[in-house]
């Protein structure tokens, strides 16, 4: 038991001093939340900038008030120029684009012969408010021609908005929905990178025993299962400190961003309504941003957190170990690729799966499946865990991980112990079955 | 009890491959005990084993008098013949670590590093990481942690590899002071001149089984040959070569010498050294003379090829 506790403190300290690590902990915070920010200031940027758009309307069929201008886009009717002009025009000058309504009587003919002009390839979101101001014009023109009142249409136009109740009464919203979306596909992915991240970490570590050559010294005085045991948990205990370290920067870095750069979010959306769409959200949305509120604070974050370094604990253990046997089957890290893939593919399933299946429907029988399979349950779990599990699937569902990681730990020792004091050879997956069936 | 470890019918297999075939031997305490054997002949496996990093199919292993467990650890130091240190860490935490897994406190393991860093003289090193180390030096940290705490058994395999020829003596003085102060000592190498310079008992194992065990200088006197290479300075070589071959065996022999004249390799039959030396100097003058000894060179061919 001392020993043990002497490899963990070892393995730790080697993990923690290691540039690598510092170098990670506090860099990516700092990384991320620049990127954000870069994200941000050049979406604000790009925003900024008018995009100032021409068209010629040869049809004569559209008005001034169909080509409204926005804040991002500005139109200007430059019908009187005539195309080839104003293709001359729009070349040289600093036009964004041009818009070319040729003149068709029939408007479903017309409705494919629209062209536009533009020096670089438009963005989708141009085309698509393009294209829509078209269809709308358009549309209106065929009710006419169809004898349909237009305002009758717009009157007999209905939304629906289900509002959605669990059976202690409580109102959700979709919104929240995908709130839990959210909150689930972070924390899966975010266990997914750990495992990989220190599984290897782990693997790594016994190579490097392996080729420095210390591991017979060491095994003369441990044993090898304790060595591998401690390693895990050093490792396993220099990923939590990198938890708390990224937490506490992470929150602070937030803070002081949100002060610095001034991001108001509910400002900037105002920004971009009109008067009569700001109060209509007013009126009818102030209940739901509310319930979006509401929700954020309703999310079993405590729980979320501790089931999360649960599964990431769990997950780990059982990953690494196998990280363990793969490090110790191999002389060098580049002898890995095929032990390497039988561990990743789960992962990826998990990932997947709970990208799927889970959004989807999060008590579907698939999810419910993989999130027992121990080693997908780990990141599956994660993802449902926000749309509300019974805590004796949670429980049946740890209750596997554990008892998987016993035995899969009581293998993977089986061939490190024999991996770790052999070299030259390379292994293959028969070796490894051989190893495991040797006696101490 | 004069053993320090006894090695009982020690039978050990990998899958269908046997490294071990019913294994015996008793090494003396207070001795240096040569493990000799080609390579692949299963020294390493019975080095395992009595270190306890694999266990034997059958048989056993008896240290001091007790049946080998786990606490015997502390008891052995172990070079093995593949070996290293961590290449990142620091001379010093390494060597405190591996000792604290021996099993010593931290203030005692400090305390005995010292002593042994001053007699090699390498205080300096404290600090560094061992991968600025040259490795002779490593080797120097690596021969101190393995005795460091202060085992009844120390196993060497192949001891002296990476060390230049006057760090090697320096090693093989510090080995042969640690037998003199008490401790017992396995050692196995190919290389057989430290064989004979140091080793008092060997054994010697070949394809998985014992071939040969026992005090060096008996198996030496189980195998001469009683051959003297002689040297003689004598006008009449001729007639002293007919004479002799009518009581000894003669053979050309072919040594090194600063003296010209007769040089033969000469077996005695019923008669005696003496019988030969009498001869000689009546008939000349003896400037060589010498018993022709197997060394544990030869032995270690002869038993081996016999043995194939």
């Amino acid at each position: 038991m001392n020993k043990l506790k002497l490899i963990i403190a070892r393995e730790f300290i080697a993990k923690v001093k290691n540039k690598s690590f510092i170098l990670m902990t506090f860099l990516s915070p700092v990384i991320a939340i620049a990127m954000i920010g870069l994200v941000a200031f050049l979406t604000k940027k790009n925003d900024d900038k008018v995009k100032e758009i021409v068209y010629v309307d040869e049809s004569g069929l559209f008005l001034d008030q169909d080509f409204k201008s926005t804040k991002t886009i500005k139109y200007v009717d430059f019908t009187k120029l005539g195309v080839d002009e104003t293709k001359k025009k729009v070349e040289e000058g600093n036009h964004y684009g041009m818009l070319h309504i040729p003149k068709i009587d029939s408007l479903e003919t017309l409705a494919n012969s629209i062209e536009f002009y533009s020096k670089d390839t438009p963005g989708l979101s141009v085309i698509g408010s393009l294209e829509s101001k078209v269809n709308t014009k358009l549309r209106g023109l065929k009710m006419q021609k169809l004898g349909i009142d237009e305002q009758k249409i717009k009157l007999s136009r209905i939304k629906s908005d289900i509002k959605l109740f669990n059976f202690s009464g409580e109102k959700t919203s979709k919104l929240a929905n995908g709130i839990k979306i959210a909150a689930g596909t972070v924390a899966g992915y975010l266990l997914m990178m750990f495992v990989i991240i220190y599984g290897a970490a782990v693997m790594r570590s016994v190579i490097e025993e392996k080729t420095s050559r210390i591991i017979e010294v060491i095994v003369s005085s441990v044993k090898p299962f304790q060595l591998m045991l401690g390693k895990i948990i050093g490792n396993a205990s220099a990923g939590i400190l990198q938890f708390f370290i990224w937490g506490i920067l992470l929150f602070t870095l937030s803070t002081i961003a949100s002060v610095v750069f001034g991001f108001d979010m509910g400002g900037m959306q105002q920004a971009n309504l009109s008067p009569e769409q700001t109060q209509a959200i007013e009126s009818m949305g102030n209940d739901k941003v509310q319930i979006l509120i509401q929700e954020l604070y309703k999310l079993p974050i405590l729980k979320l957190f501790l089931l999360f370094i649960f599964y990431f604990l769990g997950g780990y253990m059982l990953y690494s170990s196998l990280f363990a046997a793969v490090g110790a089957a191999v002389d060098s890290e580049t002898d890995t690729q095929q032990f390497m893939m039988p561990i990743m593919l789960p992962l990826m399933l998990g990932v997947y799966v709970g990208a799927f299946t889970v959004i989807d429907d999060p008590h579907g029988p698939i999810s419910v499946i993989f999130s027992h399979i121990p080693f997908t349950s780990p990141i599956v779990m994660l993802m449902r865990v926000p749309f509300g599990v019974a805590w004796w699937e949670i429980l049946v569902s740890m209750l596997i991980l554990v008892l998987t990681f016993l035995a899969v730990v009581w293998l993977a020792s089986k061939i490190y112990r024999v991996g770790i004091l052999m070299y030259g050879k390379k292994t293959t997956y028969k070796d490894l079955w051989k190893w495991i069936r040797y006696s101490a | 009890m004069n053993n320090l470890l006894e090695i009982n019918n020690v039978v050990k297999q990998y899958g269908g491959y046997t490294a071990l075939n019913d294994v015996s031997m008793h090494i003396p305490k207070g001795s240096v005990f040569g493990l000799l054997g080609p390579n692949g002949a299963g020294k390493t496996s019975l080095i395992r084993i009595i270190n306890q990093i694999t266990m034997p199919d059958s048989g056993e292993i008896i240290l001091d008098g007790e049946k080998l467990a786990p606490h015997h650890i502390e008891h052995i130091g172990y070079l093995p013949e593949e070996r290293g240190l961590y290449k990142s860490m620091k001379v010093g935490d390494q060597a405190l670590y591996l000792a604290q897994l021996k099993g010593m406190s931290k203030s005692e393991a400090k305390k005995k590093l010292k002593y042994w860093f001053d007699k090699f003289d390498i205080g300096a090193w404290w600090n560094k990481k061992i991968e600025e180390l040259s490795k002779g030096m490593a080797q120097k940290v690596q021969f101190i942690v393995t005795v460091l705490h202060e085992p009844k058994l120390l196993i060497f395999d192949e001891p002296f590899s990476g060390f230049d020829p006057i760090n090697a003596q320096l090693i093989a003085k510090e080995i042969l002071q640690l037998r003199d102060e008490g401790a017992t000592i396995i050692f196995s190498t190919h290389r057989m001149e430290s064989v004979e310079e140091m080793c008092d008992y060997i054994a010697l194992i070949n394809k998985s089984n014992k071939i040969l065990d026992g005090k060096l200088d008996d198996i030496k006197r189980q195998y001469r040959t009683n051959v003297f290479e002689i040297g003689l300075k004598t006008d009449r070589a001729e007639e002293v070569k007919l004479q002799l071959k009518q009581n000894f065996d003669i053979s050309p022999a072919n040594f090194k010498s600063l003296n010209e004249g007769l040089k033969l390799n000469v077996k005695l039959k019923s008669n005696t050294a003496n019988d030969l030396l009498s001869f000689l100097t009546a008939n000349g003058e003896v400037n060589h003379f010498v018993e022709l000894v197997p060394s544990a060179n030869d032995i270690f061919i002869e038993t081996v090829n016999k043995t194939n």
